[in-house]
């Protein structure tokens, strides 16, 4: 019988350190995607909130915390990030489980937004870019969910298959950042 | 060139896909004749000002969004989700 070994998106690439700013993958989890059903939004919202204790997310921001997000992805889409999606939920949405199909990182560290700004065409500082924000947007040519988790966190949701893109355009531009200190 | 979309704001235009000319949601009734289905799929206007056509957020949040902008300016003049003017098309209403 052949043994089946999982790996990670990001495979031994992370984490990484260059100056002030810091890469990391998150391990995978439960991903699962929420379509609202025509109508259903306040419903679906309330029956996330009772099983999972968060709302569904409004445009640009994303709700819940560590081990429980609900990150707004598009036009009448959210990505349950972590937990076993409840049964209850399929009532008022259409659900597709979407784990594996991504790679989770981590970007942190007092220069995280000035990586960023190299990457993405999206004001993503502190001043407007808050905690609970998100923006679906590109990095790079690459098209990704970013988060703002922390003061000094942002997380990125890519599509598996550019993991290590990914990972290439982040830490060149960590190193870039790094070497203007 | 920057495109306010309704969902995300604005936002810089390499994350849009050009669909074409807004006329395409005013399908005509399949009984309406060749006259009318020939003006839908074939004639279209080249204006030098206004014009207003239907922008794919490709790379955002994959929403269809009519803009109506300046195609000597490059100014866009308004956004709105296809979706609504649909609606409204629909409904009757301009």
């Amino acid at each position: 019988m052949v043994e089946l070994v999982a790996k990670s998106p990001c495979g031994g690439r992370l984490p990484v350190e260059h100056g002030a700013s810091r890469l990391s993958e998150v391990a995978m989890t439960r991903l699962t995607s929420l379509q609202p059903k025509q109508g259903q939004e306040k419903a679906l919202s309330q029956a996330l909130k009772s099983a999972h204790g968060m709302v569904f997310p409004a445009p640009n921001r994303a709700t819940g915390k560590e081990g429980a997000r609900a990150i707004w992805i598009g036009k009448g889409q959210a990505m349950l990030v972590g937990p076993e999606p409840d049964a209850g939920l399929a009532a008022h949405a259409a659900m597709t489980d979407q784990s594996d199909a991504w790679a989770m990182v981590r970007l942190e560290g007092a220069a995280a937004e000035n990586v960023l700004a190299r990457l993405v065409p999206v004001d993503l500082r502190q001043t407007v870019f808050k905690r609970g924000h998100s923006v679906r947007t590109m990095l790079q040519h690459m098209s990704v969910s970013i988060t703002r988790i922390s003061d000094e966190a942002f997380f990125i949701l890519a599509f598996r298959s550019m993991a290590g893109t990914l990972v290439h355009d982040l830490e060149t531009a960590m190193k870039g950042v790094a070497a203007r200190r | 060139m920057r495109i306010k979309c309704p969902l995300c704001g604005e936002r810089d235009r390499r994350e849009f896909y050009y669909v074409g000319d807004a006329v395409l949601l005013e399908r005509p009734d399949p009984e309406a004749g060749d006259h009318a289905w020939d003006t839908y799929l074939h004639l279209r206007d080249n204006p030098a000002g206004v014009t207003r056509d239907l922008w794919y957020h490709e790379a955002g949040c994959a929403a269809w969004v009519v803009v109506t902008r300046n195609t000597v300016t490059h100014e866009v003049l308004k956004t709105e989700l296809a979706e609504k003017r649909r609606r409204k098309l629909v409904e009757g209403a301009s």
